[in-house]
């Protein structure tokens, strides 16, 4: 046996427990639940079911579901976009602008709300949503309790980034005659791009599928695909529709993937 | 009466002292009993499971649901885990038919013969001749209202909902099955076979600005009132008196001209209980006056099915003054069973309601 081979077979035994991990643990439920999504009842009791798409056909003939996916996807945008125009600048600043003891004690503050319990969290928001503010129950309430949780994503991806960004470019583009902005847009921006993928990802993808948050400081602003979901597993014990909705939902996130990956080949190779 | 309960109890923990002596051979049986019910409802009050363990011997435990469907889901996915399990009566059907609970020894109910037959014998706790399900306490589904806010308390679910005094301060349990039999009830419907559901979805989206926020547990609703979220809002008769009691808040409960909707609850046993014997025991204890009165009184309770109880409250107790008036009682419709289809139905209505609430 080659030292090729011997190794090859080492690493397989050795990755092999953490495949076969992962698959026990995350794709057979999920297989189970792409069952489900196809039978007309839930095989569970003395219920028969049948093989069915019609869970798949409610999904684009039934208004409530996809206008509410598209609610999921507004919320997704608003909650990136805002994390991204909040995140970057203090991302910026933590790598470039200060060092030492203040970095330190920043990074410990944004890490905080890491620390706390999510669903403590969204609760003491609702507090100060309610008294000072008045946005209770509104849809910037929900926008504000996400940015608030996935924050922390944005700044430390992107900061990871820009640390990554050689200082001596920033000064060949400024001897070269750029401007300040010039520089930031041809050379710090691009460069940090994996970073700002990453948190894009990062963010984007569990808050389409939140329902804690919209729920507790949404009120009756709080529907979405996620809690119609969560209502068809909880309430209407229609799990194989609860089941399709969330492979439709998956689907459209792969889909997004794909059509972005030119984006992503291009600034993983930068990166 | 404190003083009276303590001597009661006092006696009562030396005459258990005394069985255990007497039993002492027995002792060993002693089990630990897994209780599947709503938290803060009763079986989990700590008093309670002291004054049990004094008297049997058992231990209990207890695991939450927040909705039927999720007790029920429970029950299929960890059989042999679950000795007593608190089901709706609406619901008793679906469990026994799916062979989730089993058959209760009513002779080992020593308090039965005490229990209104009314709810006792009903067609939904009694199948094939055998009791599944030992009812244990009843109570409406109607509105409560914080009594600070609003001085003369609404007489109709009309006004309720189109009131502008109510503008934006209305709050609704996040439940697809109540929203629909609340609105069947204010459109005149039959509460259990609606005719008219576009009606029903009608009404209940015309509340989008009436409507502060929907809630979804007894501790969501106390905080939303306290807080001023809401001041009238569909609630639980026994969470209502519980509200008022246990955590002084200023309510009051109503029931409107176009009805309420009344349910029951029964304490069962799960099919595969590792303790049958002893979660027998357990739910003799809890349909005992001596554990009910205590718990009105303290904390706050629906109604007893135990009529000797209910003749033990006080005069003045909700579940005496409003529940025990003839004439609001026949205004109470009691909850049918609802196929799979209907509440697949509801769902989506619901969710369409709340769709336009949102937009």
């Amino acid at each position: 046996m080659s030292a090729r081979q011997r190794q090859r077979q080492a690493v397989t035994l050795l990755t092999a427990p953490a495949y076969l991990w992962l698959a026990l643990t995350v794709f057979l439920p999920l297989a189970a639940m792409l069952y489900f999504s196809f039978l007309t009842v839930p095989p569970i009791g003395n219920r028969v079911p049948a093989l069915t798409f019609e869970h798949y056909t409610a999904f684009f003939t039934k208004y409530i579901y996809w206008y509410n996916a598209w609610r999921s996807f507004e919320l997704g945008l608003w909650v990136t976009g805002i994390c991204l125009l909040v995140g970057y600048p203090a991302a910026f600043f933590l790598a470039k602008r200060i060092s030492g003891r203040w970095r330190e004690a920043l990074f410990l503050l944004i890490i905080l709300p890491f620390w706390s319990n999510a669903l403590v969290r969204t609760f003491s928001w609702t507090m100060v949503l309610r008294e000072p503010l008045d946005l209770l129950f509104t849809y910037p309430a929900i926008v504000v309790g996400l940015v608030h949780a996935y924050l922390p994503y944005a700044i430390l991806t992107i900061y990871v980034a820009l640390q990554g960004v050689d200082d001596s470019y920033v000064e060949a583009a400024r001897s070269l005659g750029a401007t300040k902005v010039q520089t930031f847009l041809r050379v710090v921006l691009p460069l940090s791009m994996p970073g700002v993928l990453t948190a894009v990802f990062l963010i984007f993808i569990p808050v389409i599928g939140s329902f804690m948050e919209p729920r507790i400081l949404g009120g009756k602003n709080a529907i979405m695909l996620g809690p119609i979901i969560e209502g068809q597993f909880m309430t209407a014990f229609n799990w194989p529709l609860g089941a399709a909705l969330s492979f439709v939902m998956l689907a459209i996130i792969l889909l997004i993937i794909a059509l972005c990956s030119p984006l992503i080949r291009r600034y993983a190779r930068v990166g | 009466m404190p003083s009276m309960i303590f001597s009661r109890r006092t006696a009562l923990a030396l005459s258990a002292g005394v069985l255990a002596l007497g039993l002492a051979g027995t002792a060993a049986s002693a089990a630990e009993i897994k209780v599947l019910n709503w938290q803060g409802y009763g079986t989990d009050e700590k008093w309670a499971l002291e004054m049990f363990q004094a008297k049997s011997g058992h231990t209990v435990t207890h695991d939450y649901y927040n909705s039927e469907q999720e007790m029920l889901t429970k029950l299929r996915t960890s059989p042999g885990v679950y000795d007593v399990v608190l089901i709706n009566s609406i619901y008793v059907g679906d469990a026994v038919k799916e062979g989730l609970i089993q058959p209760i020894d009513t002779a080992k109910i020593t308090n039965f013969a005490d229990l209104s037959p009314v709810l006792r014998d009903s067609t939904s706790f009694n199948h094939d001749g055998k009791a599944y399900a030992v009812s244990w306490v009843w109570g409406l589904t109607s509105f409560a209202y914080n009594s600070e806010k609003i001085k003369a308390a609404p007489d109709s679910i009309a006004t309720i909902f189109d009131d502008a005094a109510y503008k934006g301060k209305l709050g609704m349990r996040d439940d697809a099955v109540e929203a629909v039999q609340i609105a069947a009830l204010a459109t005149g419907q039959d509460m259990n076979n609606p005719a008219d559901l576009p009606k029903i979805k009608e009404r209940l989206m015309s509340l989008k600005e009436q409507m502060s926020t929907f809630w979804s547990s007894e501790d969501e609703w106390n905080k939303h009132l306290a807080a001023g979220d809401f001041d009238i809002a569909v609630y639980w008769s026994g969470s209502a008196a519980r509200a008022k009691k246990a955590f002084k808040l200023p309510v009051e409960y109503l029931v409107a001209k176009e009805g309420a909707i009344g349910w029951f609850d029964g304490l069962t046993v799960a099919t595969k209980a590792p303790n049958a014997e002893a979660a027998h025991a357990f739910i003799d204890f809890m349909v005992n006056p001596e554990f009910y009165v205590k718990w009105d009184n303290d904390v706050g309770a629906p109604a007893s099915a135990n009529l000797k109880a209910n003749a033990m409250l006080p005069e003045d107790a909700m579940n005496r003054k409003v529940l025990g008036d003839e004439a609001t009682l026949s205004r109470v419709k009691f909850m049918a069973p609802l196929s799979d289809d209907q509440r697949k139905a509801y769902q989506e209505l619901w969710d369409e309601v709340k769709t336009a609430i949102a937009k």
